[in-house]
């Protein structure tokens, strides 16, 4: 394994790289035509980057290929998934446009060890096709982000994913054990291990969450859990948002830690009921979906306090999931929500940050004013058990001059958040999108730390480059984002 | 449209006392922390020479209604215990000897306790760290909030790194709310892997070959149904779980424990999660095909040096010690 830093060769012509990726992998799976190349351009945020050449490795060696050919050509490499990310993780930037090695078709479930609640899938896995797979073990894949129909394991694990469950089951890292990666110089390593306690350093720890700038994965083990014997699902409506945030936090100070504790506000609301039909309140400021699950006499005891808090935070209604099917309903609401609001108006544009519980009430305040301020249309529906803020601004970018305005309520909503003593990213990752605000909650200090790590693994910076870390942090990053980068 | 430009930029640490400790870290010569040394021997003890120095202590600030608390790192776990305890929470890190275990010291080795199987691993338990760098600097990782991904996972890579990347000064924690109830059982010659795949959220599985512990905690409905239900007859409630054989501990895939079945050598367990807690690890080892003394590939190694040359280039942070 090299770990010099090593000068990139001139670039050479696109298309002896093309012909060297297609005899490597195979020729329908090394692409360059123009539709495909827009295509793979950009994520699921608004930022636009520009694709040199998209492949679609099947295997480890393909992949180790692409990553070792593509650097003889003098071109960077972009891991991507399923392209669900929101934070221009995935937006393939550079002056020789980086070749996108896209893991969709390594989407094999290799093994499921369920005695030892186990299981080694390859990156493209879908998170949703996992837990379908070993349910009928009694066991899923706990980390459930709102995406998880479309998102994949590789991605989750290169964002450190969240989801609404991951209040109680934690976020992706605590589900990872082990992952064999493709580092930047194209050898292969695996971090982590089956066992409790492998010898070294938690390179896996460190390598989980690092949005694709140390390597790519190729086979990933999860931890699988065991599904709950017990469930309960409540939904609860308050006449104000704050009554709703303060019931959060009473739930918590109960010593309650609910499966999920989600909120939505009345625009949401609205727009999801006029979508799913869930049977939710649209006369209500704000409703919360409560689960908690666990053995039942658990789940009875804190179903039963968390309606009583609710009550005493003025709830006009507490209703209880009476089936699965109604359970169902109810999350498909709280999922389809982003989906609905498309309904609204053409764009939208989906923030992810988080701050302490106890300042939900005061935030939430300062960003629906930050929102008229700018006359823009909000919604918000988050993670309120863990204060992680979803603020959605609605709009439709064909209208002059409303890019600058949402930019700007984006940027104000983020330095709220900081000042109340919370981060720029709860599970979306900081991509493209938040690399230029590392600077509101790090240190000079803190960001050559973590450009350390990175550095250690990509020296040459070949893989993902100018993501995470704000230009300057690392020697060859891109100064500034390209335009749209906050749109 | 033109990118972003920050607005300001987040300041250095200037807490006072944590100030002071990464004074006396300096930005030369060999220098470690020592706890309560109840697990010095981890990964070698540092050359001699070597500064000893003892980290801030105290627990700075508990918010219950967050389920987070910020420590210092030289704070004893059983003080840290003792002040979540007064409001039912708790940070299940349960070392040995937690009246002289610090809460730096668990970190930086990094080894989980007893409650694993139902907690997890020491590492999800740190949210925030603040830790003195080889050139003395402050620096901060991760954040005090219970979810965050903004920025790499420096948190998770310091934890078990026995202080060869930085030392650790002050620290945020996420906290749990105390189970209502906690009971022992021993089962004499029950089969612990049966059991295990019946229990749900068990907080402990011990096994020494011959009989089996489970830990139950939650509420005391779950407990007693449980009990009767998973456990039956063959288990009886105990006051505690055994001792074990030795400080020796070998990690093991959970798959592979049921090859320890008649073993010579004594061992205890943890059924599920794979530490085995021995008097002779070395045999334990052996036994299992595992290589002893454990080390990472050679590929995995030399990234473990990648990473701490560029944490500490001089090699000056508890020298001789390999995680």
């Amino acid at each position: 394994m090299t770990l010099q830093t090593e000068p990139r060769r001139g670039p050479r012509s696109p298309d002896a790289l093309v012909e060297a990726l297609g005899a490597a992998l195979a020729p329908d799976r090394v692409r360059a035509d123009p539709v495909e190349l827009a295509l793979y351009g950009r994520d699921a945020s608004m930022i636009e980057g520009c694709a040199g050449i998209v492949c679609f490795p099947l295997t480890t060696a393909e992949v180790a290929a692409a990553v070792r050919i593509s650097r003889a050509h003098g071109r960077a490499i972009v891991p991507r998934g399923s392209g669900t990310g929101l934070a221009g993780g995935a937006v393939p930037v550079g002056e020789e446009p980086p070749v996108v090695v896209v893991t969709t078709k390594m989407d094999r479930i290799l093994d499921v060890d369920a005695p030892n609640r186990v299981a080694w899938v390859q990156p493209g896995v879908l998170n949703l096709d996992l837990s379908r797979e070993v349910a009928r073990h009694g066991l899923h894949f706990a980390p459930d982000p709102s995406s998880q129909q479309s998102c994949s394991i590789g991605g989750n694990l290169a964002n450190n994913s969240g989801g609404p469950h991951c209040l109680l089951y934690g976020v992706t890292t605590s589900h990872i054990l082990a992952v064999e990666v493709v580092l930047p110089d194209g050898s292969v390593v695996v971090l982590g291990g089956l066992d409790p306690e492998p010898a070294g350093l938690d390179l896996r720890g460190a390598f989980v969450g690092s949005e694709g700038t140390m390597g790519i994965a190729t086979r990933i083990a999860v931890r699988l859990t065991p599904l709950p014997p017990a469930i309960a699902t409540m939904l609860a409506d308050f006449p104000s948002v704050e009554d709703a945030a303060a019931a959060v936090s009473g739930i918590i100070s109960a010593g309650i830690v609910p499966a999920a504790l989600e909120m939505m506000d009345a625009e949401i609301t609205a727009a999801v009921e006029a979508f799913v039909h869930a049977g939710f309140p649209t006369d209500a400021a704000a409703i919360l979906l409560i689960e908690v699950d666990g053995l039942p006499g658990g789940v009875a005891a804190a179903a039963t306090a968390v309606a009583g808090i609710a009550t005493s935070h003025h709830a006009r209604t507490v209703r209880t999931a009476a089936d699965p099917a109604e359970r169902a309903l109810l999350w498909k609401g709280r999922k389809a929500a982003f989906g609905a609001i498309a309904r609204i108006a053409p764009n939208y544009y989906l923030h992810d940050a988080v701050v302490p519980r106890a300042k939900l009430v005061m935030v939430l305040g300062e960003i629906y004013r930050i929102a008229a301020r700018h006359e823009l249309t909000m919604g918000n529906v988050f993670h309120a058990g863990d204060g992680n803020l979803h603020p959605l601004i609605v709009f439709d970018k064909r209208h002059p001059g409303v890019m600058e305005r949402v930019t700007q309520a984006g940027k104000e909503i983020l330095e709220v958040c900081v000042a109340a003593g919370g981060m720029l990213t709860g599970e979306h990752g900081v991509g493209l999108e938040k690399r230029d605000y590392m600077h509101l909650v790090f240190s000079e200090q803190d960001l050559r730390a973590q450009a350390w790590l990175r550095d250690s693994f990509d020296p040459g910076g070949w893989c993902n480059p100018a993501k995470v870390l704000p230009g300057g942090a690392r020697c060859g990053d891109l100064r500034s984002v390209p335009p749209g980068a906050w749109v | 449209m033109s990118g972003p430009t920050a607005t300001g930029a987040a300041s250095a640490i200037e807490d006072p006392i944590l100030a002071a400790f990464a004074e006396e870290v300096g930005s030369a010569g060999p220098v470690c922390v020592a706890g309560g040394r109840t697990q010095w021997e981890v990964g070698g003890p540092p050359v001699a020479g070597t500064r000893v120095l003892a980290a801030p202590r105290g627990v700075v600030m508990h918010q219950p209604d967050e389920m987070i608390v910020r420590v210092r790192t030289g704070t004893p776990v059983a003080e840290l215990s003792e002040v979540l305890a007064a409001t039912g929470q708790m940070v299940p890190l349960d070392p040995p000897a937690p009246e002289r275990a610090t809460v730096g010291g668990v970190l930086s080795v990094g080894r989980s306790g007893w409650r694993r199987l139902r907690y997890g691993p020491v590492r999800d338990a740190l949210l925030e760290a603040r830790f003195v760098s080889s050139e003395g600097h402050l620096v901060k990782a991760g954040g005090p909030v219970v979810k965050n991904v903004t920025g790499f996972d420096l948190c998770r890579l310091l934890v078990g790194s026995l202080g060869t990347l930085g030392l650790l000064a002050e620290v945020v924690l996420r906290c749990t709310p105390r189970p209502r109830r906690s009971q022992w059982f021993r089962g004499v010659g029950a089969d612990p892997f049966a059991v295990a795949t019946r229990l749900y959220r068990s907080s402990c599985l011990l096994w020494d070959g011959t009989d089996t512990w489970v830990l139950l905690e939650g509420e005391p409905v779950d407990v007693d149904a449980q009990a009767a239900s998973v456990l039956g007859s063959a288990f009886a409630e105990v006051a505690h779980p055994p001792a074990a054989p030795g400080p020796g501990r070998v990690s093991v895939a959970p798959s592979q424990l049921h090859r320890l079945a008649g073993s010579s050598t004594g061992f205890l367990a943890e059924i599920g999660v794979g530490v085995v807690h021995a008097h002779d690890p070395g045999a334990i080892a052996a036994s299992l095909d595992l290589a002893w003394p454990p080390r990472p590939t050679d590929d995995v190694a030399a990234l473990d040096r990648a990473v701490k040359t560029r944490f500490d280039p001089s090699g000056r942070l508890n020298p001789g010690r390999v995680p």
